[in-house]
């Protein structure tokens, strides 16, 4: 089966959409145990030139993120941070480069940072200095982009995320990424290419906007462990309020550095992979990347020190235009910054308004509770599996959602999640909306589990009346119920007549139990159920069915 | 947002702090770093002897002559040139600018003379300042008109610029680099 795939790939010089899906599964299929080696080798059929290596393939793969500060204002400037305005309107003469400007930072930003640092664990340098990074683009017009390399903001934290494994994926482990170090850095503008008219243009008004810069260490293996931790550190900067980080909007921006080697010999050659808008297509191209470098290395050929971009629609990566070889970004410190301090309950000197400096005590107790603290009050507080406590806090706003409907109904939380996770979360899917907007409110959902608990209806008619509320015509569970007669009929004696009547009406089925036939039980349930419209309780009809047969 | 008139711009963050510091009150750094006293140190005067008492300005000369022969003379390369031209855009244009070059650095290797073991690098003159840092408001923005006015080309509000950096031609095809002068 693996040979089959690998055969198919390596055959295959164009990638095809197909294909992609192909090279998806194929790893994650063969690896008993991540991260473990990618097995290559034992191919059946004529192999391309090119040894043939049985060593086993590992892949590093290390992620920088660029978030974008949530702030009212922008990192150096007083200009206005907003996603979509007219062009150019959100732009100040610092901003644009003109002369004689001089930058002023952001204290919210730099407390953005602080945050951002003591959440992943962090150690925060009281001193971090800001450096130029010097490149021309047209989109940055000073020339320089003004960031830390010297000495970051925060240095040496951890990032922990569970993935599922395993072939069902359903066991969850934790797996932790090291993080580098988190940095302040300007944003540049955005570009529009218009290639009819050979020209390009720009818009500044993201342009001095400030970004959080994390850098983590090649600790991982595959697209699906980057994809978790990225999803990991979505949430966690979500929870904290310094980014909503919002892929889609740009806000949050990864770039791969990805390359392949055996283990116990030294590192391969690295590229780095960009343009990569979404988690879903993150793990896509760090996967097809992998494939890549690993077919071109067998093949006899040596993978490039090169900068690529994904294109989603092909789902492969190809090699950027306008990017030539390796920069020389001749960083300098930044001269009209003065080193940026930051002190603590121990170093705050006194008569200081907390708000002309940024003391990191009084933000780490202001600290909300991370992700993880949060899945495992979810888990302690309600009697979930940590498995149903990681979906609930993946989907944004179902935590909430989830909380409203146990808030209101009678019934075991235990039994809410099965309803929340599949069935709600089913039909959200099917129909690809958001919790928020669900046609379904938590209120609704929890009068209909009512019902259900008190045995006003059964299980399969609770399911008939989500599938009616889902149409969102105003109705309220109770009114959906009686006007389609739903409810499980609660008189005994009319149960018995009509169980009296079907044992009457087929007696055949009666003999054939009476010799010792118990599954044609199942036939008189359910032809009690046929003339009572689904509107028996099951375990009831076949109590009384029994005590009939017995007689 | 500070805008700058003329080309000192230290002098001007100085002047500031120093104004802040002389109306005592409310500056940040009344209390902050209590070790260091601000003088006011513009003023030279009579400074003769302890300079922490009377100010910053030495009376006497400090600065000894370094002795040229010894520096490593170090020659610039063809490579190095075209690299430099590459990365910052500056156009040497003929030799008589590769020297001035070779003599400026062989002026600032007169600091490999100095011992600096133990040391810690000075990143700026500002080190002992506090960075401020400034409140999170809307204070600037919607000056759309007067910024497109400095582009040469507008489309639609956008900035226009070529479709991506135009590379230096390569060193054998550019004609202007290093003339020989006349």
């Amino acid at each position: 089966m693996a040979a089959s795939i690998l055969r198919r790939s390596l055959l295959a010089p164009r990638c095809r959409a197909g294909d992609v899906a192909a090279l998806h599964s194929g790893p994650s299929r063969r690896r008993a145990q991540a991260p473990g080696p990618i097995a290559s080798g034992r191919r059946m059929g004529k192999s391309p030139a090119g040894e043939r290596s049985v060593a086993p393939w590992v892949a590093v793969v290390g992620l920088e993120i660029h978030a974008q500060i949530s702030s009212n204002s922008k990192l150096f400037s007083g200009s206005q941070v907003q996603f979509a305005a007219p062009p150019n309107s959100l732009v100040s003469f610092f901003d644009a480069s003109l002369p004689g400007t001089l930058p002023a930072l952001n204290r919210r930003c730099v407390e953005a940072a602080v945050m951002t640092g003591l959440a992943l664990n962090c150690s925060i340098n009281k001193k971090s200095l800001f450096d130029r990074k010097h490149y021309f683009y047209a989109d940055l017009p000073a020339g320089y982009q003004i960031t830390q390399q010297r000495l970051p903001v925060a240095v040496n934290g951890s990032l922990s995320y569970s993935l599922c494994v395993g072939g069902k994926k359903n066991q969850m482990v934790t797996r932790t990424v090291r993080i580098k170090q988190i940095q302040l850095e300007q944003d540049s503008g955005k570009s529009l290419h218009d290639d009819t008219r050979s020209q390009t243009l720009i818009d500044l008004n993201r342009a001095g906007v400030g970004l959080m810069e994390v850098v983590m260490e090649p600790d991982m293996s595959s697209g699906e462990e980057a994809a978790a931790a990225v999803r990991e550190l979505q949430l966690i900067l979500q929870t904290l309020g310094s980014s909503q980080a919002i892929m889609a909007e740009g806000q949050l921006r990864v770039d791969a550095n990805v390359s392949v080697h055996h283990p116990g010999e030294a590192l391969g050659v690295r590229t780095e992979v960009k343009n990569i808008n979404s988690a879903r297509f993150l793990a896509r191209a760090i996967d097809y990347e992998i494939q890549r470098q690993i077919k071109e290395l067998e093949n006899g050929g040596t993978v490039i020190n090169e900068t690529r971009a994904f294109d989603y629609k092909l789902g492969c990566t190809i090699p950027m235009r306008d990017k030539e070889g390796k920069q020389d970004y001749r960083f300098m410190p930044e001269p009209n910054l003065p080193p940026l301090i930051l002190c603590d309950n121990k170093s705050l000197p006194a008569n200081t308004n907390h708000q002309h400096v940024v003391n990191i005590d009084w933000i780490r107790e202001r600290l909300p509770d991370l992700p993880s603290v949060r899945r495992v009050k979810l888990v302690e507080q309600y009697g979930i599996l940590p498995e149903h406590s990681f979906t609930l806090l993946n989907e944004d706003g179902l935590m909430e959602f989830f909380e409203n409907v146990v808030r209101q109904t009678q019934m075991n939380p235990k039994k809410v999640i099965g309803w929340i996770l599949n069935v709600m979360l089913g039909y959200l899917k099917q129909h690809n909306l958001t919790v928020q907007e669900s046609p379904v409110s938590s209120l609704f959902l929890a009068d209909l589990l009512n019902l259900l608990e008190r045995g006003t209806i059964s299980s399969s008619a609770a399911k008939q009346v989500l599938e009616e509320l889902w149409k969102a015509e105003g109705k309220t569970p109770l009114q959906i119920v009686e006007e389609k007669k739903l409810e499980l009929i609660q008189d005994q004696q009319e149960l018995e007549q009509i169980c009296q009547a079907v044992v009457e009406g087929h007696q055949e089925e009666v003999m054939e139990i009476k010799k010792g036939n118990p599954k044609v039980l199942n036939k008189l349930i359910g032809l009690v159920q046929r003339t009572t419209r689904g509107r028996a309780d099951p375990v009831l009809v076949k109590q009384i069915l029994e005590k009939r047969l017995s007689q | 947002m500070r805008k700058c008139r003329g080309g000192r711009m230290w002098s001007l963050r100085f002047g500031r702090y120093l104004r802040g510091a002389r109306s005592g009150g409310a500056s940040y750094w009344g209390g902050l770093f209590p070790g260091r006293r601000f003088t006011q140190a513009a003023s030279g005067g009579n400074a003769a002897g302890d300079p922490r008492r009377r100010g910053r300005v030495y009376q006497n000369p400090t600065w000894q002559h370094v002795e040229q022969r010894p520096l490593p003379e170090k020659k610039v390369t063809v490579e190095v040139l075209d690299h430099l031209e590459r990365l910052a855009l500056v156009d040497f244009r003929n030799w008589e600018g590769v020297q001035r070059l070779e003599k400026a650095i062989q002026f600032a290797d007169q600091l490999h003379a100095v011992n600096t073991e133990g040391v810690e690098p000075m990143d700026s003159v500002l080190e002992d300042r506090c960075l401020y840092l400034r409140e999170d408001n809307i204070t600037e923005g919607n000056c759309t008109e007067e910024l497109l006015q400095n582009a040469r080309e507008t489309v639609e509000e956008y900035f226009v610029a070529p479709p991506g950096n135009i590379p230096l031609p390569k060193l054998e095809e550019r004609d202007t680099f290093l003339q020989v002068s006349e």
